[in-house]
């Protein structure tokens, strides 16, 4: 069902748990449909040094959120903006159709989260 | 790597003996058993002793018992064969919201097609209410239809008790058997049962098998239309070899029937006890006390089941879970939310069935790796907020 990238990132993982004072935060999903999950960022000159996830929900879910930190780590906060969820999925070498909606949802905790970086900026 | 199977409420492993007769009648004793010549009489001699096996299971009389192609079958020719063979009586059945879909998917059917159905709730333990079952009965039901005992939790339904009232009112009882038959005791008489529906592949026998109990005198419609084979009641060349593996594994499960309900039993109450003791914030879901002797089901707060799934099969474990992800829909399992369990907590549940090659052992192996794996995921989880655990967890990723 799964393919051995999706796998691998589930098994291992990367960037688990969350910065302490990050510079911005975003959440997406909720308990009820069986996903959240919480993206963490240090950024320092518009570049993202640090990304963190913590993730409640499918084999999907996990999965998609490591492979968005690994993906982002060291982009500008342009490159990190244009990450899709599609493009998620596309690195762990597909999902299965019925994924593609409820726990593909990894670059938009991703966005969430330099959306928070940036109105904390503004209001600085 | 030790490999463990803890999924016997969703198929069983064939007995050896039933595949040896399986196969025999596959490849030696292949006739029609409509035919009238040696290779023909052969077969129908062996479906009928396969006849005789089953219903001595349930205290039927062999002429009660149509062979189908599995329970899937038999609830949708019982419910829809009683439906419309007494549609001048009453348009009215009453069923419950935990039954399995070959059930309520039947009677979603039949709404469209103008029957009114009553679904009876469920309490926070999975057992359907008496009173609100005869509160329910109408002058225009004609049929009660509720699970001996639920798939998902395990819990076992007052089926006397509701047999009774229905007999006394006059209305049809169908119960699905599927996990009771052959587990537990079941006697159609006894229970005022008019129609049970029985599949193999849950007893050591093979899939695509199954029967329909059909009390005499039962007034019911086909719903297949062809040969007359099975009393007119199921049309079709009757699957020789798929009967004869059946009526041999219902046999060999009704001899150690005592026998296992104790060990599986003792297993389960290991295997919960053991659970509880080594992971907190653990629900157990379904009946303590009235519940399949194989079944576990448990739910555990901050993770999903799917993932859960994953890694146990990642330690050579198979089970099942009530999570969206695991029952191809967006909502998690529709026992779960019955019996009231909140969406969060039901995506977290977790059924280990347990079967006759299960061992000691076994349940050791699942309960040296489950606090491993809940630990790993409930590091990973937001929802988990215990600092201590989380830090740990990150040294450990990292």
């Amino acid at each position: 069902m799964y393919t051995e990238k999706v796998m691998d990132h589930f098994t291992n993982p990367r960037n688990v748990g969350e910065i302490d004072s990050a510079d911005g935060i975003g959440e997406v999903g909720n308990p009820v449909c069986g996903d959240i999950m919480r993206i963490s960022l240090k950024i320092e000159d518009n570049i993202i040094k640090e990304v963190k996830f913590k993730t409640f929900g499918c084999g999907a879910a996990i999965a998609t959120s490591s492979m968005v930190t690994e993906m982002v780590k060291g982009k500008t906060i342009e490159e990190a903006l244009e990450i899709t969820n599609r493009a998620v999925a596309e690195a762990l070498g597909g999902l299965p159709a019925q994924k593609m909606h409820c726990s593909n949802l990894a670059a938009d905790a991703l966005h969430k989260a330099i959306e928070d970086y940036q109105n904390k900026r503004k209001s600085a | 790597m030790r490999r463990v199977y803890l999924d016997h409420s969703a198929t069983t492993p064939v007995r050896p003996e039933v595949a040896e007769l399986v196969c025999k009648y596959m490849t030696v004793h292949f006739g029609n058993a409509s035919s009238v010549y040696s290779f023909g009489r052969e077969a129908r001699k062996a479906v009928e002793n396969a006849r005789e096996q089953v219903a001595a299971v349930i205290g039927a009389d062999p002429a009660e018992i149509i062979f189908t192609s599995g329970g899937t079958e038999a609830d949708n020719l019982a419910i829809m064969g009683v439906a419309y063979a007494n549609e001048k009586k009453g348009n009215h059945i009453i069923t419950t919201q935990i039954e399995h879909h070959a059930v309520l998917d039947t009677c979603h059917y039949l709404e469209k097609k103008g029957f009114e159905v009553t679904y009876l709730p469920v309490d926070e333990h999975g057992l359907v209410s008496i009173r609100d079952l005869e509160n329910s009965i109408t002058d225009k039901t004609v049929l009660i239809s509720v699970m001996h005992a639920n798939n998902e939790v395990g819990t076992i339904q007052p089926v006397a008790d509701i047999g009774r009232i229905a007999r006394g009112r006059g209305v049809y009882f169908h119960t699905d058997a599927v996990q009771t038959f052959g587990k537990i005791p079941v006697n159609v008489k006894d229970m005022n049962i008019d129609l049970l529906a029985v599949s193999a592949h849950k007893i050591y026998g093979p899939k695509g098998t199954g029967c329909l109990y059909i009390r005499k005198g039962t007034k019911m419609n086909n719903i297949m239309f062809g040969g007359g084979q099975e009393r007119k009641r199921r049309p079709g060349t009757e699957n020789v070899p798929g009967i004869v593996g059946f009526g041999q594994a219902a046999e060999m499960a009704a001899a150690e029937m005592d026998q296992q309900m104790t060990y599986l039993a003792k297993q389960r109450d290991r295997l919960i006890a053991g659970i509880f003791k080594s992971i907190d914030h653990v629900k157990l879901n379904g009946h303590p006390e009235k519940r399949l002797p194989g079944n576990v089901n448990v739910s555990f707060r901050f993770v999903e089941g799917e993932s859960l799934l994953l890694s146990l099969d990642m330690k050579g474990i198979a089970a099942s879970s009530g999570s969206a992800c695991t029952s191809g829909s967006l909502d998690p399992s529709h026992v779960l939310l019955a019996m009231g369990i909140p969406h969060e907590i039901a995506h977290g549940s977790l059924r280990m069935t347990l079967g006759r090659g299960n061992t000691e052992e076994d349940i050791d192996y699942v309960l040296e790796v489950l606090p491993e794996i809940l630990n790993r995921l409930r590091a990973m989880s937001p929802l988990y907020h215990q600092e201590k655990e989380s830090k740990e967890c990150c040294q450990s990723v990292h």
